[in-house]
């Protein structure tokens, strides 16, 4: 026995107070997003990614996919889907299980920090990293392949509640998706098989209506097609909607199935969610 | 629920399946104490630990930890404990600084980030990023997020395993700086000289229950335990004897050799002797 003084009861605060929930998310956001751009490999697989994939189908495809459309415009809404879902399912449900693993979440958990920052500060993350790398494919598109920007203020707002949603729904399935992973090693080896399926199935690299029907009825029940399709409604012209298989881009569908979708992947998350690894009980 | 007290636990129960990990542990760690929780692996340390930290749920026993049950940890009450894992929770990419900064934040009260880099003897890396760091580096940074936020009890789960000896010095100095400070510290450690060194109290912990609490040097009342006497006989053989009373034994072998007593030893049990008897070893 030492002595019986009464421990660091508070005494004048040295290091200042505690930032408020809002800002504790924030930080925590920018704490994420730093560490993604630090993490070369990250930066190069996540961003990099469709962008090469853009230009690999530029190259190889150049007619036109009908009606004066480019192949390239109609691609282009493949990849900023594939690119948002990479930078939400597959980021997240690649790195979480490598973060459990390590303990990361565990020592989050030993902290005071409220459980929800820690998810706001993965949403931040991926929402920056989404913004940016859709910002940079497209601007890759527009000065290399003569890509059309969205003409009205409709499309832009389409094109924003489409990535808005599609993100959500990638983001919370990605965290789901994160605690089938036993090891740190095989978050990858979950996720990948799922996302490269989903890409070929849902028209990221074909045109959706040349895919088998029983394959785009699949599709359907997943975010990625409907990303894919709002998308289109948003970089193709009216008229293309009458060759989608519901005859027409169906925004109304697309929002209802991205918005079940971020309810399904929100419930998974709050049932399933492990801080701890299995050996760790 | 006494005030004085930190830690209290009462037929505390943990099994995993079959596998029972804790078999009614009953514990008391007073305020301003530094315990060591002594046991071999497998011993069930970490899983007592790591239910008093909140981390992990108790099949029953009444625990209380800061006057709180740790089962349902609050934000106010993780602000009090620090923790130090087993495990280091890496942050590859982040420097030194930008981690203990980070999680300064979380806390109401928390020391300032800078002073703390040098206080666990990491002023020369602040800026490094931590996957540059050496193994004993890192574990200084383990500490430093468990003591950023001031806690008033401080658990160190195996903190200096894999350290080279100079590195455990400078370590134990720091946790007596703590300990000196008033923080209640709880460590579980397999190395002896650690809980000699560090602790007022250690509790051995064997097969899921606690074998003995003292203090380092009452362990297994190693100050009244018989000790051996030995010499060697002008035969050549070997005799020794246990006795309460070593020194008239040695008077008397005195007397009866004429002086000197040709290969005497004296000896008592030491530490690691107690020790391994009671977690059932025999050497």
């Amino acid at each position: 026995m030492t002595t019986t003084t009464k421990p660091a009861t508070p005494v004048a605060a040295t290091g200042g107070r505690r930032p408020g929930a809002g800002a504790l998310a924030l930080r925590q956001g920018r704490l994420e997003t730093t560490q993604f751009l630090r993490s070369r490999e990250s930066v190069v697989f996540t961003m990099g990614f469709p962008i090469i994939m853009i230009l690999i189908f530029a190259s190889i495809f150049h007619g036109e996919i009908g009606g004066g459309v480019k192949f390239t415009q109609y691609f282009i809404t493949g990849m900023i889907a594939t690119g948002l879902m990479t930078v939400s399912f597959q980021n997240l449900g690649i790195w979480i299980p490598i973060e459990r693993d390590r303990g990361v979440l565990k020592r989050y958990r030993g902290t005071p920090m409220p459980k929800w920052v820690w998810f706001a500060g993965k949403v931040i993350m991926v929402v920056v990293i989404g913004i940016a790398e859709t910002a940079l494919l497209v601007a890759v598109a527009v000065a290399l392949f003569d890509l059309d920007l969205p003409g009205t203020a409709a499309r832009w707002f389409t094109f924003g509640w489409v990535a808005v949603l599609g993100v959500t729904a990638c983001t919370l399935s990605g965290i789901a998706i994160s605690s089938l992973a036993r090891t740190a090693r095989s978050g990858s080896a979950v996720v990948t098989p799922v996302a490269l399926v989903l890409q070929f199935i849902s028209g990221v690299f074909f045109v959706f209506t040349s895919l088998p029907t029983w394959m785009q009825q699949v599709a359907a029940l997943f975010p990625l097609k409907w990303m894919c399709q709002g998308l289109r409604a948003v970089f193709l012209p009216e008229s293309f909607g009458a060759q989608e298989p519901g005859g027409s881009f169906e925004l109304g569908r697309v929002a209802l199935v991205l918005g079940l979708w971020c309810v399904i992947g929100l419930v998974l998350c709050l049932t399933t969610f492990r801080w701890t690894t299995k050996r760790d009980g | 629920m006494d005030d004085e007290l930190a830690i209290s636990v009462r037929g505390l129960r943990k099994a995993y399946g079959e596998n029972v990990a804790v078999a009614g542990v009953d514990l008391d760690v007073r305020r301003g104490e530094v315990f060591a929780l002594l046991g071999p692996n497998g011993a069930g340390k970490t899983t007592t630990v790591e239910i008093l930290e909140g981390y992990r749920r108790r099949d029953a026993g009444e625990v209380t930890v800061l006057g709180a049950d740790p089962a349902q940890p609050d934000a106010g009450w993780r602000s009090r404990v620090g923790i130090v894992l087993q495990g280091t929770g890496e942050f590859d990419e982040l420097t030194v600084a930008e981690v203990i900064r980070h999680f300064s934040g979380f806390y109401p009260d928390a020391d300032d980030p800078d002073k703390v880099i040098e206080r666990v003897g990491l002023a020369g890396k602040a800026k490094a990023r931590t996957h540059t760091l050496s193994g004993g580096q890192k574990r200084r940074l383990d500490v430093a997020l468990g003591i950023i936020g001031r806690p008033e009890l401080l658990f160190l789960d195996e903190p200096t395993t894999g350290f080279d000896p100079e590195a455990r010095r400078e370590f134990w100095e720091l946790i007596r700086d703590l300990a000196a400070a008033g923080t209640t510290i709880v460590l579980t450690t397999h190395y002896l000289d650690e809980a000699e060194a560090l602790a007022d109290r250690v509790g051995v912990i064997a097969g899921g229950r606690l074998v003995e609490v003292a203090a380092p040097n009452r362990l297994g009342n190693r100050q009244e335990a018989l000790a051996t006497v030995s010499w060697r006989t002008p035969e050549g053989t070997v005799e020794s004897a246990q006795s309460a009373t070593p020194t008239a034994l040695v008077a008397d072998l005195a007397a009866r050799y004429g002086g000197e007593v040709p290969g005497l030893t004296v000896t008592r049990p030491t530490l690691e002797d107690v020790y391994l008897t009671m977690i059932g070893h025999t050497r």
